[in-house]
């Protein structure tokens, strides 16, 4: 556990934090980019550099923006009026306070069966490639299918809207 | 001379037996016919009476046959039919009728003059409008009095005595619209109640001391020796065996049926019937009925009786000695009233209750003879005066005070020549009228009778009294000038025939009962009778012979003296008035008796009665209030818990579920994030018990 | 912690945690969308970390989930931030608080 798994934690844990209880929402949109990046050093750290650069294109590259993108057609720009946080956020809290719990608690019960380490992968993009076309192409098909339903999906509701609104 | 309780034996039912019963049923089943006629029917019901009696006489007369020829040939009848109605327990109730010489001939008597005054209503009643029910009673009443005259079942008789009491109410209050009708039917209705609860007590005492409701039943029956032997053991209070006092119950009983002191009060008022009622009923039958009664359980009366070696009696009994006494002073004391009264039927009421006294002095001191030949004689003779008396009424246009009548002896000449033949037969006159012979029984057996002496001097006033108030009434209604206004007129034939039959008889009966020829004493004895003029010319006979002459011409002259072809006004005092006012005023208004009830027995029932009533209106009918005040409140107290207590607490019940309802289903308000917080606490809860579960 | 691999877990697991917290109690569907793609990440990165020390990395299970997961989440964002616009042109707004037309 070397000071880059600490350090690495430490950006991806404040982005996050910062995107949860930040005001402005367009700050909270930056933040949690930072929590991204964060997460594909991690990857990067893990010898998956396939996944690491799969998380900086889609995850930075297209749902960042994306959510900017929303951000501004709705005016979340404007700072709400009654508050960024629901109502009723005691009750929410508590709630995901006890995911953690159940879950901490899991992880440091079982930390005696986990191996304590292993060599680095010998793996190389010819060989993902080789497995999503052969022993993954079935869902690598029904993914396309996905992305492809998702496409006109999204489509559709903005045009139903522009429909109307005429 | 006075007859033995004999036993005779029983014989084989005959025919005559076995169609008795029809003859009180025919007139019963005729007077329901009647009742049932949709509208008045005035020929068709008339006829349906007349016609059930006459069948009933016929029947009679075939059963007196039957028994006189029995007589005839030696053997005495006593023929009975019996029968259970119901048993309980081990006991029976029986019913019966019975054919033997008193019941024969009595029978005979009630039909016949039953029959006459049938005949001789049709013509009273033809004005009246009510006709209809008029024969539809009487029909009931001959119904019930035969009845009653063939019962050899005590049961059986009182039950047909009761239906007479009834039969003689509705008719005394036939014309009910009048108020004093109204009031002497009821009057004569209680007096005769109270009689009959006394009757009552004999008949259940009697039945259970000797086990059996039946007179005679071949040696088991109440009045046969088995029975009467028992009932002499056993003693009562004052003295008296049960035999006696048993008796004396059925004596009260016979006493307000027959009019005897103290309970005659009804007699009098009972003159508010009509005319054929008051000779029929309050006559010739129904208050016959009582000395009929005595005669039937003489037995019973004179049991206990010590006899001689022959036969004769050696003494008397209690009972015997108290009928003969209460008879006595009822003849004396009627006597007397009629003297002053100025109703004609009212005269001739007191008069059938002194001859009543006669009859029950008769059968206490001379036997069940003597009594019931002048009960046979005094009721053709009696009917006679009566059924003249309403001639009279109907020919002077319902006028019926003496004082207002006169001379009617030229005007009315059948109604007076038959009127005076009923008279001189009441009176006694000598040799001639049956009364003579019957009262005369009478009055040789009180003299002759060593145990009982006052009573024949009581009878021998009596029978002067007679003679005076009855020459009184004659020449008040026939003699003299006519005081009333209008003119009086003869009543039809259908009226006078029946008169003039009547007065036939009231002669001709003489001829049974004479000592020269005692038939109707031989017949009821059931031993031969022999004709003996010699018994006419006896010493003894001479004697009582002078003794009643004596006493009737002395009647009939001072009768004569003070009334006799005068003719008084209305407005006058009465001839004896003017020399004994007191006496005249006392007698008038009859001694005071019915005063003295009211005085007493009425004022007292009007006490109870009105404690009665603070009874029933204020603690019962408090009680019953209270009752109905508790259910009240306890309603309401259920009504208030059913409302506030179950409704309320359902209700309510309800009400908290629905709110319940509405605030559990404030989780579903539509918000995304309330879901899903609940869905991750739904993962924590599930993760928390998996791992629970799984943990060793 | 005697395997690195612990040290990960715990890090997705409070990533996790986050982003479901932020889900919770936000009030703008768009910080909603954001906390659920947090949440999507934790998952990721506890995929990465159990492949990089599983006895068979050759077998690229891991990493394969992960990739797959990427891609359906971008999917899932774009559908999902497409609809929020969509709620924004009909109701004016995108406080969650006043979306209850679900309620029953």
């Amino acid at each position: 556990m070397g000071i880059m798994f600490y350090l690495i934690a430490a950006i991806t844990l404040a982005g996050a934090l910062a995107a949860m209880t930040l005001k402005h929402l367009v700050h909270a949109a930056l933040a949690v980019t930072v929590a991204f990046a964060g997460l594909a050093l991690f990857f990067l750290n893990l010898d998956a550099q396939f996944a690491g650069f799969a998380q900086i294109l889609v995850y930075i590259g297209a749902v960042a923006i994306l959510v900017v993108f929303a951000i501004l057609l709705t005016r979340g720009s404007e700072l709400p009026k009654d508050g960024v946080f629901s109502r009723t956020w005691f009750v929410g809290l508590p709630v995901a306070a006890g995911i953690f719990a159940v879950l901490g608690w899991a992880v440091i019960a079982s930390s005696k069966a986990l191996p304590s380490d292993a060599p680095t992968p010998a793996v190389n993009v010819h060989d993902i490639g080789v497995a999503l076309v052969g022993r993954y192409v079935l869902p690598l098909e029904i993914l396309a299918l996905l992305l492809t339903a998702a496409t006109i999906g999204a489509v559709m509701v903005a045009l139903h809207e522009k429909e109307r609104a005429k | 001379m006075i007859d033995q309780t004999t036993s005779l034996t029983p014989q084989a039912a005959s025919t005559a037996v076995g169609i008795l019963w029809l003859i009180p049923a025919v007139p019963i089943v005729a007077s329901g016919v009647i009742a049932l006629l949709k509208q008045p029917r005035r020929k068709l019901s008339a006829t349906l009476a007349i016609g059930a009696l006459s069948f009933s006489l016929l029947l009679a007369i075939f059963a007196f046959v039957h028994v006189v020829s029995n007589w005839a040939a030696g053997a005495a009848t006593r023929e009975t039919v019996n029968f259970t109605w119901f048993q309980f327990g081990n006991s029976a109730v029986d019913l019966g009728w019975i054919l033997d010489p008193l019941s024969a001939i009595m029978a005979v008597m009630v039909c016949f003059v039953g029959l006459l005054i049938f005949i001789y209503s049709t013509g009273y009643m033809a004005h009246d409008e009510n006709f209809t029910r008029f024969f539809c009673f009487l029909s009931l009443f001959a119904g019930a009095m035969l009845g009653v005259v063939i019962a050899n079942s005590i049961l059986l008789l009182f039950m047909c005595w009761e239906l007479v009491g009834l039969t003689s109410y509705l008719l005394i209050g036939f014309w009910y619209q009048k108020p004093s009708a109204a009031a002497a039917a009821k009057k004569a209705f209680i007096t005769t109640r109270v009689g009959d609860i006394f009757f009552l007590l004999g008949i259940v005492w009697l039945f259970a001391q000797t086990g059996t409701l039946l007179f005679y039943n071949h040696g088991s029956g109440s009045m046969e020796g088995l029975a009467l032997g028992g009932l002499l053991t056993q003693h009562a209070a004052l003295g008296l065996t049960a035999a006696s006092a048993i008796a004396l119950l059925i004596f009260a009983g016979a006493a307000g049926k027959s009019g005897q002191l103290p309970l005659h009060v009804w007699l009098p008022d009972a003159m508010e019937g009509p005319t054929p009622v008051s000779a029929l009923i309050h006559a010739a039958t129904m208050v016959a009925a009582g000395v009929y009664l005595i005669a039937r359980v003489y037995p019973l009366l004179s049991a206990g009786m010590p006899l001689t070696a022959s036969g004769d009696a050696a003494g008397t009994t209690t009972a015997l000695i108290v009928v003969t006494w209460i008879g006595a002073a009822t003849a004396v004391f009627a006597a007397l009233v009629a003297v002053a009264q100025n109703d004609i039927k009212r005269i001739l009421a007191y008069s059938t209750i002194s001859q009543l006294g006669y009859m029950m002095a008769g059968l206490g001191l001379g036997g069940v003879a003597v009594g019931m030949f002048h009960l046979i004689t005094h009721a053709f003779f009696k009917a006679l005066l009566f059924l003249g008396a309403g001639s009279v009424i109907h020919g002077c246009h319902e006028e019926q005070d003496i004082r207002r009548m006169g001379g009617l002896k030229t005007q009315m000449r059948a109604t007076f020549l038959t009127y005076a033949v009923g008279m001189l037969a009441l009176c006694g006159f000598p040799l001639v009228f049956s009364g003579f012979w019957s009262k005369d029984a009478i009055l040789e057996a009180a003299h002759n009778s060593a145990y009982i002496k006052g009573p024949y001097y009581l009878l021998i006033f009596g029978a002067v009294l007679t003679a005076f108030y009855m020459t009184r009434q004659v020449s008040y209604v026939f003699f003299g000038k006519w005081r009333g206004h209008g003119h009086p007129h003869e009543s039809p034939r259908v009226m006078t025939v029946p008169l003039a039959i009547l007065a036939l008889f009231a002669v001709a009966l003489g001829a049974i009962g004479t000592p020269a020829w005692p038939w109707f004493r031989a017949f009821l004895e059931g031993h031969a009778a022999s004709i003996d003029i010699h018994t006419l010319f006896e010493a003894d006979f001479a004697k009582l012979l002078a003794t009643s002459t004596v006493i009737v011409f002395l009647g009939l002259g001072l009768g004569w003296l003070l009334y006799g072809n005068k003719s008084p006004k209305p407005e006058e005092p009465d001839a004896l008035e003017k020399t004994a006012p007191a006496i005249w005023a006392a007698l008038r208004d009859r001694l005071y008796v019915d005063e003295l009830y009211s005085v007493t027995v009425i004022a007292f029932y009007y006490r109870w009665a009105s404690v009665a009533d603070w009874l029933d209106r204020r603690v019962w009918g408090g009680i019953v209030a209270a009752v109905a005040w508790v259910f009240k409140m306890s309603a309401q107290f259920n009504r208030l818990l059913d409302m506030h207590g179950v409704d309320g607490t359902f209700d309510k019940a309800c009400e908290e579920l629905s709110t319940g309802g509405g605030i559990v289903s404030r989780v579903q308000n539509g918000r995304a994030q309330t879901y899903l917080r609940i869905l991750a606490f739904a993962v924590i809860a599930l993760a928390a018990i998996l791992i629970w579960s799984v943990k060793p | 912690m005697s395997s690195p691999l612990t040290g990960y877990l715990v890090v997705a697991a409070l990533l996790f945690s986050i982003g479901l917290a932020g889900a919770l109690v936000r009030r703008n569907a768009i910080m909603v969308l954001i906390g659920i793609e947090l949440m999507l990440n934790a998952a990721n990165l506890n995929f990465i970390a159990f492949w990089r020390y599983s006895p068979h990395p050759e077998a690229l299970t891991g990493m394969m989930f992960a990739i797959f997961s990427i891609a359906v989440a971008a999917a899932e964002a774009a559908v999902g931030l497409g609809l929020v616009i969509a709620i924004h042109r009909h109701t004016g707004t995108t406080d969650l608080d006043k979306m209850n037309r679900m309620r029953g």
